[in-house]
Order: structure tokens, then sequence, then C-alpha cells
């Protein structure tokens, strides 16, 4: 505002009190927006404390000890999160072996192959897919999926991959559907939308310069986007893979529906398992002293892992963006 | 020129293509199975009685939703309140003073994770500093829980909103000797007023779904209760209880919930993407 002082060169007293005022006002504007975004911050700070606090009980009987201890006994307060944790891994990782080239295709046919007036209209398809809540993918898990997979899925597998040497265990075990790797392919088809989505927005940043030099030396369009388009974005589609781990590790509803909620540790991919989020889900609202401030610290546990992992997403996320501007 | 390279390129070719239209087309399926599994099994359920009468007794016949539906407005429309001026004004923070600053750019890292941080933990954050606090569930630390979720997705939709508007307009504002504050909300945030809308809608349809952060926050009630200080029925928790159970009777209930919580997220989306074309055009 010093402008407009220069501007008059007679001090008009009545103007300089308006833009005294405004400075003020200003200043409030400032310090008041300041402090709504600082509340995020708070919140995150308030969040890792308090779950911290109230996991300390448990945190300080166990120890380190606790993220590898396998027993889960409430009536003696024999507690471990390594069923837990284990749960949690492996089905994320199901997950993400399933979804990455789910998604990878779904983004390769958006920003290539797809006719140009039905990008939007898929593209928005797949997005409500990231829309439809959790809890709905659970009931389908449950009811629909679980079921035809118990009847078709898993006697496939286990007549298939099940007789191979070493990796056969994994398909053994009784055939209820419900189980880790049903958990597995439901959270599958929960974040390919979120990867998909990701990978389609890093694709399309590619330069048309690049792609359209490839076509020209006679690249096929599986070629271009293996050697132009996939090298180009890898930090983006990095990030986005992360960011789908992120979201697989911490959700709740549609794992409970269908990973058969179990303490146990099982070979089996078939049998029944938990992860940290379904164990909160199903033993909180019956928990009581040490039992709940054990599971206050698998709950911060949780926020941790995801926490690093979703901060490397965004890391990577970030270097792509910084490469977009530079490279280009 | 060797001809076998040539059709080994075009194999591999045609093989990566219809790999991606395989994946393209399953995603499809899978949204339109659920869709379908929805409607088959929701419209079943859905009668007059579901709006009209409370959640039924373990084993009993009849019965409907209106009290989990009530519950889950209640909460929602509070959060809506409560996200909404939080979200904006950090939203706008960023976008007029998160240029020069760290903490801006600390808080939109912080937001982008908690945007995806998983909702249980919020869950459990809300049980310990307020549902512990006063010894009782209640629809406020349902609403508080929610707000978590809300709020981010506000703040970084308001913000990318925001920065789309032209800084020509700032400029022509700032030349006409608008102060910031003038500028930052008569002029930008007008502006952007749909876009801020979309904000807003998408925030509505991720937490008319959670059902995680309020299994430990507003629990559920088996009456119909518009106390926001007393434990409150909501429509996820209501479906994950239902579905869960023995009871035939509950499971269609639960379909039928099913369906109405979809269908309001998938409207709402809609709803969004239709304000954010809007915006686009105009």
């Amino acid at each position: 505002m010093g402008s407009i002082e220069q501007a008059s060169h007679v001090p008009d007293p009545n103007m300089l009190s308006v833009v005294k005022r405004q400075r003020v006002q200003d200043f409030f504007f400032h310090k008041i927006t300041l402090s709504f975004s600082l509340l995020v911050l708070f919140a995150l700070l308030g969040i890792i404390i308090s779950l911290l606090i109230n996991a300390w009980p448990a945190l300080a009987k166990f120890g380190f000890q606790f993220i590898w201890r396998v027993e889960w006994d409430i009536v003696n307060n024999e507690f471990g999160a390594a069923i837990a944790i284990f749960g949690t891994l492996v089905s994320a990782l199901i997950a993400l072996v399933i979804a990455v080239p789910l998604s990878f295709g779904i983004a390769l046919f958006l920003t290539e192959t797809c006719p140009t007036y039905l990008r939007r209209p898929l593209g928005t398809a797949i997005e409500l897919l990231a829309a439809v809540p959790s809890i709905i993918y659970g009931m389908f898990g449950l009811f629909i999926f679980a079921p035809l997979f118990a009847e078709y899925g898993q006697p496939a597998l286990q007549s298939t991959v099940g007789q191979m040497p070493i990796i056969g265990s994994l398909f053994g075990g009784a055939m209820n559907g419900v189980g880790i790797l049903a958990a597995g392919i439901v959270l599958a088809f929960m974040i390919v939308p979120f990867i998909a989505a990701v990978m389609r927005d890093v694709f399309e940043i590619v330069p048309p310069i690049l792609r359209e030099s490839a076509y020209g030396l006679g690249c096929t369009t599986w070629e271009v986007v293996r050697s132009i388009v996939l090298p180009y974005t890898q930090k983006g589609v990095i990030g986005g893979v992360m960011l789908g781990l992120g979201r697989a590790l911490g959700e709740t509803m549609a794992v409970t529906f269908v990973i058969g909620n179990s303490q146990r540790l099982s070979a089996s991919l078939f049998s029944p398992g938990t992860t940290i989020a379904s164990t909160l889900a199903n033993e909180f609202g019956e928990a009581a002293d040490f039992h709940l401030s054990t599971l206050f610290a698998l709950g911060f546990l949780l926020f941790v892992i995801t926490f690093i992992v979703l901060s490397a997403a965004k890391i990577m996320l970030i270097r792509a963006e910084k490469a977009k501007g530079t490279k280009t | 020129m060797d001809l076998k390279i040539y059709k080994r390129r075009q194999v591999a070719n045609r093989i990566g293509l219809t790999l991606s239209l395989t994946a393209m087309g399953l995603g499809l399926f899978v949204l339109l199975w659920i869709l379908f599994v929805l409607l088959s099994n929701g419209l079943a359920a859905l009668d007059w009685a579901m709006f009209t009468q409370s959640t039924p007794a373990p084993g009993s016949e009849g019965g409907g939703l209106a009290n989990a539906i009530v519950g889950s407005l209640m909460m929602v429309l509070v959060t809506a309140f409560v996200s909404t001026p939080i979200g904006i004004f950090a939203g706008v923070y960023l976008a007029e003073y998160g240029d020069q600053s760290k903490t801006a750019e600390l808080t939109r890292f912080v937001t982008d994770i908690m945007l995806s941080a998983p909702s249980i933990v919020l869950g459990l954050f809300v049980y310990a500093v307020l549902v512990a606090q006063v010894q009782h569930f209640s629809g406020w630390a349902g609403s508080l829980a929610l707000s978590l979720i809300a709020v981010p997705v506000v703040v970084r939709t308001t913000e990318n909103m925001l920065r789309l508007v032209p800084s020509s307009l700032r400029e022509a504002a700032f030349a006409l000797g608008a102060p910031r504050w003038k500028v930052a909300t008569f002029i930008t945030l007008r502006a952007a007023k749909s876009g801020v809308m979309t904000g807003l809608l998408l925030a509505l349809a991720r937490i008319s779904g959670e059902t995680a952060p309020l299994l430990f926050t507003a629990l559920n009630n088996q009456f119909f209760s518009t106390n926001m200080n007393a434990p409150m029925a909501n429509l996820p928790v209501v479906i994950f209880q239902f579905a869960m159970s023995p009871y035939d009777n509950w499971v269609r209930l639960a379909w039928g919930g099913a369906l109405l919580i979809t269908l309001t997220v998938l409207v709402l989306n809609i709803l969004a993407r239709v304000f954010f074309r809007e915006k686009a055009q105009g």
C-alpha cells in the first residue's frame, strides 16, 4: 500500500487513516488465516501425543518387543503386535501386487489408447470407484466375493499354484472364502482408483514432444509407454503406488469384513488373520484398562507406519512435480 | 528389413494394449457389479418404513433406519458447519500467503498426509481427548472425528481453486488500492466460489460413508435421538453392526442402508463435478 501514500502528494489525513485501518485489518486477516492453518498442524501433533500418552502403559511394559511378540492373550494381559502387523503388511502387499499392474493398465488406456470423447466419462467412472465408501466394499466382499472365491477362486488356486513347491503351502488349508488373500483382493480394488488417478495425471505431464519423437522414430504405443513415459514419470508413479500402499495399510472396514479376524499366525493365505485396523475395530469397544492401552499402542504403530509411507509418497510426488518444471 | 523383429514388436504392442484394455474393463466391471449388487439387494429393503421407523431389536421383524438416517444427517451437517470455515480460512492462507512461508509448506505437507491417514486412528484420537474425558460417547465426538477428515479435503481444494483464479484479477484489485483481506475475500474467494463448493461437496461425500472413526465416538443408539450429547445412531455403524449379524431382517436393512449411502455419496460426487465444470466454463 506504500504506493498510495506516495501518490498523494498532499498528505490527506483522511486517506492516511484509511490506509492505517486497512493495515490493521490486513494484519489481523493474516494472523487469523495463519492460525486456522496452524490448527491442522496442531491436530497432527495432538494425535501423535495423545496416542503416545494412552499407549504408554503398554509400551512401557513390553518395550520394542511389542512389535515382534506373537501373544495376544486378553485374559492374562500378554500382548504383542506381530500378528496384526503381519496381517497388515501381507494384505497390503497382496493388494499392491494386484493393484499396480491393473492401475498401470487403466492409466495407459486412459492416456494413450482411449478415444478422446470417452476419456472424461471413463476417468470419472474410475474416480467414482474411489468414492464408494469402504464399508460397501466390505459388504460386497463378505456377501458376494467371498462365497464366489471359496467356490471357484480358491480351488483353482490350490490345484494350480498350490501344487508348486515352497509357495504351494501359501495356498493350502480350508477354503471358506474369507482370509488374508480375500482381504488383499478386496483392498486391491479399493486402491486401484487412487493409484490409477495419480498415474494418469503424471502420464499426462509427459511433454508431447518426447512422445511424438518416439512415435516418429517408429515406436509402437507399448514401446512409447515402456521406454519413454514410464522412465520419465518414474517418481510420480512410485509416489502413486506408495499412496495406494498408505491407503491399504490403514483401511479398516473393507478388511474387517473379509479377513476373518483371528489372532493366529498361519502359513496359508487362505486362513483368517487380522490387521491392526481390524483388531482396533473389533476389540476397542469391549476393551478396558491395559487392553485398551495396547490397542492405543497398535494405533500408534499404524499411524507411524502410514505416516512414513505417505511422507515418502508425498516427497516423491513433489519431486516429480519439480522435474516437470525444469525438464520441459 | 528384418520382418521378424517388426512382427515381434507388433505382437508385444498388441498384448500390452489388450492387457490395458482388460484392466480398464475389469475396473468398470467391478464398479457396475457393486452397483448392481447394491441395487438388487438394497431395493428389496427400500420401503416407506425404512425412513419412518427406528432400528428394530435383534431378531424382530420390521423396523427401519430413521434414527440412523437422522443421526448421520445431523453429524454430517455439524461437521460441514465446523470444517467449512476452518478449511476455507486455512486454504486462503495457503493460497494468498503460502508462497513465501515455511509454515505454509509444512501445513500443505501435513494436510496431504491427513488426507490419507487411517481414519480409525482419528477415531482413537477423539476417543482419547473427548470421549474418555467426559466418560460417554456422543454425536459431538462423532462430528469432531468427521471434521478431522473433512478439513484437509476442504483446505486442499480451496487452495487449488484459489490458485486457478488469474493473478491479473488480483493485481487489478491491488492497483485500485484494495487491502489484502478484501482482495482475498471479495475478489479471489468470490471468483473461486464454485470451486470451493466443489471441495465442500467432496468433503461431504467423503465423510458420509466413513465408518471407522464413528465406531468409538458416536457409537450407536438403538432409539431415535436428536441429542448430540448422547450416543447417536448413524448409518455406517448400523450397517456394520447389522451386516455382521446373524439376523436376516438386520442384514436386509443393512443392504437398504448401504444403497442409500452409496447413492448419496455418488450423487454428491457427481454434483461436485458439475460445479467444477461450471467453473471451468465460466
